[in-house]
């Protein structure tokens, strides 16, 4: 376990009209790894990513990826430092189609002026073809992204990120509304990712982390409750006391 | 017509806008040549009507910057008229020190109403404005500068929907004020009028008004290319993008900011060229351009034609203004409210206005059928393991 860190967060506390939705928290992920961050409703997840992808700015405490501080930094500026993101709810451009989404969120191209001046290379033509193919949907290429179904959206978000060819993933439920096949094709796309890949995935359904087989950080309340391997954890009484209910 | 051009992006595929383009350069040139024709022969057009099918050709390139920004980027934009009137004003300047010593006054340096206001010689801005090719510059450069600081800290500062439109109805009646001002350098509420020529060539001949013509619907030609090519390619994707879901476009990694930034000085330089072009046909501009109703007309022109489509907003701004000439002159007192019902009904019943009836987009196959989600057969290896099975 000598991975170097690739993502530290140093007791992070933000604080929302005066409800504390991230609460001293700390948590380490090495190069390469997976983790599952799961946790009751309201347990600060979704602020914890907004932390990380600089649409929320913490109070105190410091995160950084590669060692550089990314609490200065705002969206952009982040997502090209190479951390990607997978919203809750599938955000996809509807109106494009599904290649022209892709090719979006290629990596490369950023500036307006470089944008509007790009041709579609053959390098990036493969690429796109590339992500069709892991996300199963070649055969929707030219389809409009606002037509696709729950899943397909899921799917092509997750291409998008892919697209971005990110260090780090975060991914935020990526299996909410799928189907038991979908949520099983789903876990296998995540391993396959997490070959090259670190990623952070955040799960309310059980069979899904179990399925992905990582380690598990327990939050509550906006820290960080219980730490390790997901059989571990569900034993761990605190663990099992905030989410039965005392 | 659709059959033999099928539109290959929908509304603003190439085809679509190139037959829009070559409608116009078709139109200007015949329209020009009829007005030099001699008077008796039956197919002679009058001074007047060239005047006026310029007048439509400018603002049908207003129409084409609003719908850039508009149709494509979703800035509601209120203000759009301000940078055509300030294109105009940078024509106009040069069209004034034209006059030389043929106006009123006879004085070969300083236009009319500035003696007029005793000044004994030019403010600096009116520096250069002899020059043609430095007018050239500043119908260009005054709308673009102008658009890029407003935009830069409008677009930064995440202001967006209803709070820019407000703002940019703001900024053209600050514009309109101050150029009411006698002392703001601009001719106060006439504005600049009473041009006789330009690079030379009498503005009142037929030939000049003629060649005119045929100039406006050749940059309006090339300005509807220039947009197309501006949309339809990975920056139009992104234009889309940002329009649809802005905040996801961050987490992509681009600012669209920039992206927005981009089109907006872009369709603004359009709209100064649009005005630039109006001056010389119509002879007169004056702070009146300014007025907020006239950038709102220029919205409705292009949700009239359809909006996100290019063409629909040459279209739209043609056939609106040719109604406001006939309508004016026969009920000058109900336009507006004409003008509020075509709205209106168009609203209602035709959401991708004239253009988008006229051209249907494609139908797409997920309509008739709906994909199923590819995960839900087996999945690729497990064929592989159970192929042999089977």
């Amino acid at each position: 376990m000598n991975a170097p860190k690739l993502l530290e967060m140093r007791d992070v506390s933000v604080t929302f009209d005066g409800f504390r939705a991230i609460n001293g928290l700390s948590l380490t992920l090495a190069a390469g790894e997976m983790r599952a961050i799961v946790g009751p409703n309201g347990a600060g997840k979704t602020t914890m990513m907004d932390i990380i992808t600089g649409k929320t700015r913490p109070d105190s405490g410091s995160v950084r990826f590669h060692g550089q501080d990314l609490t200065r930094l705002d969206e952009p500026a982040i997502a090209r430092m190479g951390i990607g993101r997978k919203f809750q709810k599938p955000t996809v451009f509807e109106a494009l189609s599904v290649r022209e989404n892709l090719l979006l969120s290629l990596s490369g191209l950023r500036g307006p002026f470089s944008v509007l001046m790009a041709r579609l290379s053959g390098k990036e033509q493969a690429r796109v073809d590339h992500l069709l193919d892991m996300t199963r949907l070649g055969d929707f290429a030219d389809h409009q992204a606002g037509g696709m179904s729950h899943g397909q959206k899921q799917w092509l978000e997750i291409g998008m990120l892919l697209g971005q060819e990110p260090e780090l993933l975060l991914v935020d439920e990526p299996v909410a509304g799928m189907t038991d096949a979908e949520t099983m094709a789903t876990a296998d796309l995540l391993r396959e990712i997490n070959r090259t890949r670190s990623v952070v995935v955040v799960e309310h359904d059980m069979d899904f982390v179990r399925a992905l087989d990582v380690g598990v950080t327990v939050l509550h309340e906006g820290s960080v409750l219980a730490e390790g391997a997901l059989d571990t954890v569900s034993a761990d009484p605190r663990v099992i006391e905030v989410y039965l209910g005392r | 017509m659709n059959r033999l051009f099928p539109s290959t992006s929908g509304a603003q595929g190439f085809a679509g806008v190139a037959r829009m383009a070559v409608v116009v350069l078709v139109g200007a040139v015949v329209l020009a040549v009829a007005s030099l024709l001699p008077e008796s022969s039956p197919l002679h057009v009058s001074a007047f009507t060239v005047s006026l099918a310029g007048k439509y050709l400018s603002y049908a390139m207003l129409a084409l910057a609003v719908d850039l920004v508009w149709g494509f980027a979703g800035i509601l934009t209120l203000g759009h008229a301000a940078f055509f009137a300030l294109g105009g004003y940078a024509m106009g300047m040069y069209l004034m020190r034209e006059i030389g010593a043929r106006g009123v006054y006879g004085n070969a340096s300083l236009p009319d109403f500035m003696i007029f206001l005793s000044w004994t010689k030019l403010p600096w801005y009116w520096w250069g404005s002899g020059h043609f090719l430095w007018a050239c510059l500043l119908v260009l450069a005054v709308p673009g500068v102008l658009a890029g600081v407003f935009g830069w800290l409008a677009f930064r500062s995440r202001v967006s929907g209803v709070y820019l439109s407000i703002m940019t109805q703001a900024l053209t009646y600050a514009l309109m004020l101050a150029f009411f001002q006698n002392g703001f350098g601009f001719g106060g509420n006439n504005g600049l009028t009473d041009f006789k020529d330009i690079l030379g060539a009498d503005l009142h001949s037929p030939v000049t008004r003629a060649v005119l013509l045929v100039i406006t619907g050749v940059v309006l030609a090339l300005a509807l290319m220039l947009s197309r090519f501006v949309v339809a390619g990975r920056f139009g994707n992104l234009l889309v993008a940002v329009r649809d879901a802005e905040s996801r476009t961050r987490f992509l990694g681009y600012r669209p900011e920039q992206v927005k930034l981009l089109i907006w000085v872009f369709s603004a330089m359009l709209a100064g060229v649009g005005g630039a072009l109006y001056v010389t046909q119509v002879g007169i501009i004056n702070p009146g351009e300014f007025a907020p109703a006239n950038s709102i007309e220029s919205v409705i022109w292009v949700a009239v034609g359809g909006r996100g489509t290019l063409s629909g907003a040459v279209l739209g701004a043609v056939l609106v203004n040719m109604g406001k000439t006939v309508f004016t002159a026969w009920l000058p007192e109900f336009w507006l409210y004409g003008l509020g019902l075509l709205f209106l009904v168009t609203t209602l019943f035709l959401p991708k206005g004239l253009w988008g009836c006229l051209n249907p987009p494609p139908v797409r196959r997920q309509k008739t059928s709906r994909p199923r989600f590819p995960a839900r057969k087996e999945m690729r290896h497990e064929c592989a393991k159970t192929s042999g099975n089977a």
